[in-house]
C-alpha cells in the first residue's frame, strides 16, 4: 500500500531503512507518540478550560442576556438594577425574562465539617433557567426556604451529598453560616473558575447573601418569540437601555466568558506553550532519530550515489521516513489521548474530549515535526560523497 | 553501430591540494580499455590508482587531458552528466557496499531499478535473474549480516551487472577475501563481463589473478610503467 505513494514503484527503501531496525524504529514511535499525547494533553486541557467555563452559560434558556458593565467573566459579576430587565418587556420580541442572582457562597462539607467557596445560582422556581429539563420536577421544591439544588457532578471536596442524597438521606448543610437542606440533584459540571454549583431561590439567595440589594440582580435572560432575530432585538435594546446593563446574545455571552479565560489569564497561553513544549520534544526525537539514520547509512547512500541515484531520489527517502514515523506514531497518540481525556474526565469532572479539529490539528503538528526534522536531517546527506567510496 | 571503447584515457593528469601543498597524483596518463576486455590495475598503494578509477568512475571531475568513457567527454560534463554516465557503470568495492537494510534480491534491484522503461515485476525477474547468474539463486531472502564475504561480493557483482552496464569498475574485489574464493569472484567477474561485452578495469594486488587479465598496467607515483606491465607475466 505504501508503494502505491512512490514515483515508480522499486524496492520500499525508507520502509526498509526504518523496519530492519526495529528497536529504533520503536523508540522513534515512543518519541513521536509521547510527543503526540503532550500536546493532546495540553490542548485538551485548554480546550477543556474554555470548555468548562461555559457549561452553565450554555445551559440558560435565553436569547439575550443581561449583565452589568463591570461584571468580568464568571469569577466577577457585578450587579445592576433589575429594572433594565423589566424594561426590557417593552419590546414587542421580548417574550419572557428571568432575573438571576450569581455569586460565590461558602459550603461547609457535611462530612468534614471544611467550607470551600462554590458558585450559587438564584433564580425565580417558576420561571424558566436552563434549556436543559433537569429543573422541571424539581425546582418547585425551592418554593420553600432553605432549600438547594446540589450538583451532583462538583468535586469531592464538597462532601459526598450526591451519594447521601441518593441514598434517601436527608442532607443538610451550611451555606454561608445558614442551614440549608438538599432537595434535588442536578448535573452541571464544575469549571476552572466555580469547583462546585448550586441553585437555589432568589428567597433563600439573598438570606444567605444578606448584602444583596433587593432591587438588583447579576444576570438577565430574556427569552425572544419566534422568529425574532437576536442580533437586531439586542442592537435595540443597546439604543434604549442606560449604559449600566449591557446586552449580549447568548452566543456572545459564551464567547465573553472564554474570551476572559483566553485573554485576561494566563491559563491559555501555559497549556499553549505546553504544547508547544510537545512539539520541540518531538522534534528533537524525530531530528535525532533521522539523524542517526543518515549518518549510520552515509556509505550506503554515497554508494546510491555512486550507482548513479540522483539526490533527489535520496532525500525522497529520508522524507518518507519522516511521514512514515509520523503515521505510524500518531496511532498510538491518538489512542492513549482518548484514554487520558477519559482519565480526566472520570478524575476531574472537566469536560475534556477528543473533537476532530483537535485531532486533525496535532496529526499536522505532527506531520510538520517529522518533515522538518526530516529537512534538517537530509543536509547530512550532503557529507555522502561518492567519490570518496573507493 | 560499434560500441565506443569504454575507456579512452589521453594524457589525464590530477592534483590535490593548491599552492604549495599542491601534490600530483596523476600525471600523463594515457590507456584504453576496449569492449569485453579484462585490465588489472596494479602498484604499490597512494600511487593513485584511487584517484583514477573515481575519475573514470565519474565521480570525480576531471583537471586535465582528455577522458572519454563510454563514449561521454568528461573533460566537458557536468555534475548531472555524471550522474547519468555512473548509471551505465557498474562498480564493485572493496567493501562490497551493499545495503545492510536490504535482502540479497533487493540490493539487486537497486541497480536493476536504475533501468529505464521496465516494469517493477521485470527488474524484479531480472535481479533474481542475476542472483542466479552469480550462483545465489537459493539466498534470494537474506541480508548481507547473514551472507559470507565471497556471497556477498556475489551480489554485489550481481548489482553492478544488473544495470546493464558497459564498463564495470572494480576497486580490490578480492581483499576480504581467502584466496580460492577470490580467484572464483574474479572468474565469474570476467566471464559475466565477457558474455556482456563489457569493459572491466579492476585495480588489485592480488598476485593470484592477474593471468585472469586480457592486459595490466601498472602504476607508480601516478605514472603508468608500460615497461613492467609487459614484464610482469602471470604465475
Amino acid at each position: 500500500m505504501i508503494q502505491a505513494l512512490w514515483r515508480r514503484r522499486g524496492v520500499p527503501l525508507a520502509w526498509l531503512l526504518l523496519s530492519r531496525q526495529p528497536v529504533r524504529l520503536l523508540i522513534a514511535l515512543a518519541g513521536i507518540s509521547f510527543a503526540g499525547i503532550l500536546m493532546f494533553m495540553q490542548l485538551g486541557f485548554r480546550d477543556g478550560l474554555f470548555d468548562a467555563s461555559v457549561t452553565i452559560h450554555r445551559l440558560f434558556d435565553a436569547d439575550l442576556v443581561l449583565m452589568s458593565p463591570r461584571s468580568m467573566s464568571s469569577i466577577s459579576m457585578a450587579s445592576f438594577p433589575e429594572r433594565r430587565l423589566i424594561q426590557t418587556m417593552a419590546e414587542p420580541a421580548v417574550e419572557s425574562v428571568s432575573p438571576v442572582h450569581w455569586n460565590f457562597v461558602l459550603w461547609r462539607n457535611p462530612e468534614t465539617r471544611s467550607t470551600r467557596s462554590l458558585l450559587a445560582l438564584g433564580f425565580e422556581p417558576d420561571d424558566a433557567l436552563f434549556v436543559d429539563s433537569m429543573l422541571a420536577d424539581q425546582s418547585a421544591s425551592l418554593r420553600q426556604k432553605g432549600r438547594v439544588l446540589f450538583d451532583a457532578r462538583s468535586r469531592p471536596e464538597f462532601g459526598p451529598v450526591a451519594e447521601r442524597f441518593n441514598a434517601g438521606q436527608v442532607v443538610e448543610s451550611e451555606v454561608a453560616g445558614q442551614r440549608v437542606r438538599v432537595s434535588g440533584l442536578v448535573e452541571l459540571g464544575p469549571s476552572f473558575g466555580a469547583d462546585g454549583n448550586l441553585i437555589t431561590s432568589r428567597e433563600t439567595f439573598r438570606s444567605l447573601l444578606p448584602s444583596t440589594s433587593r432591587g438588583s440582580i447579576e444576570l438577565g435572560l430574556i427569552r425572544l418569540r419566534d422568529g425574532a432575530d437576536p442580533e437586531a432585538v439586542a442592537e435595540r435594546l443597546r439604543a434604549w437601555l442606560p449604559n449600566d446593563v449591557s446586552v449580549f446574545t447568548k452566543k456572545a455571552f459564551i464567547e465573553f466568558e472564554k474570551n476572559y479565560w483566553r485573554s485576561s489569564t494566563a491559563i491559555g497561553f501555559i497549556f499553549s506553550l505546553g504544547a508547544a513544549m510537545g512539539f520541540v520534544v518531538g522534534c528533537v526525537i524525530v531530528y535525532q532519530i533521522l539523524y542517526g539514520d543518515v549518518s549510520d547509512h552515509l556509505p550506503e547512500y554515497a554508494t546510491l550515489m555512486a550507482m548513479g541515484y540522483p539526490l533527489r531520489d535520496l532525500l525522497a527517502v529520508v522524507v518518507r521516513e519522516g511521514l512514515m514515523l509520523a503515521l505510524v506514531g500518531y496511532v498510538p497518540a491518538y489512542a492513549a489521548g482518548e484514554g487520558l481525556y477519559a482519565l480526566i474526565r472520570g478524575s476531574t469532572q472537566l469536560p475534556v474530549g477528543m473533537s476532530p479539529q483537535r485531532a486533525v490539528l496535532v496529526f499536522s503538528l505532527i506531520l510538520v515535526m517529522c518533515m522538518g526534522s526530516a529537512l534538517v536531517a537530509m543536509r547530512k546527506l550532503a557529507d555522502a560523497d561518492p567519490a570518496e567510496i573507493f | 553501430m560499434a560500441d565506443p571503447a569504454p575507456i579512452v584515457a589521453t594524457n589525464v593528469s590530477h592534483s590535490y591540494g593548491t599552492g604549495s601543498m599542491r601534490r600530483e597524483v596523476l600525471q600523463d596518463i594515457n590507456f584504453r580499455v576496449d569492449p569485453g576486455e579484462v585490465v588489472l590495475l596494479t602498484g604499490p598503494s597512494g600511487c593513485g590508482k584511487t584517484t583514477l578509477l573515481t575519475l573514470v568512475g565519474a565521480l570525480r571531475s576531471l583537471q586535465h587531458g582528455e577522458l572519454q568513457v563510454l563514449g561521454v567527454p568528461l573533460a566537458q560534463a557536468g555534475r548531472g552528466d555524471r550522474r547519468r554516465l555512473r548509471q551505465r557503470i557498474g562498480m564493485i568495492f572493496q567493501g562490497h557496499n551493499l545495503l545492510r537494510c536490504l535482502t540479497a534480491e533487493q540490493n539487486v534491484q537497486m541497480g536493476a531499478d536504475l533501468l529505464p522503461g521496465l516494469s517493477y515485476a521485470q527488474r524484479r525477474g531480472q535481479a533474481r535473474e542475476w542472483l542466479r547468474a552469480v550462483g545465489l539463486g537459493d539466498q534470494l531472502s537474506k541480508v548481507p549480516h547473514d551472507l559470507s564475504g565471497g556471497q556477498k561480493q556475489r551480489v554485489a557483482i550481481a548489482r553492478a551487472l544488473a544495470a546493464h552496464p558497459r564498463l564495470l569498475l572494480a576497486d580490490e574485489p578480492t581483499a576480504a577475501l581467502d584466496g580460492r574464493t577470490g580467484r572464483e569472484i574474479v572468474e565469474l567477474l570476467q566471464r559475466l563481463a565477457r558474455e556482456q561485452g563489457c569493459g572491466v578495469l579492476m585495480v588489485t594486488h592480488d598476485p593470484r589473478i592477474l593471468d585472469l587479465a586480457d592486459r595490466l598496467l601498472a602504476m607508480e607515483d601516478g605514472r603508468l610503467i608500460e615497461n613492467r606491465v609487459a614484464s610482469m607475466p602471470a604465475g
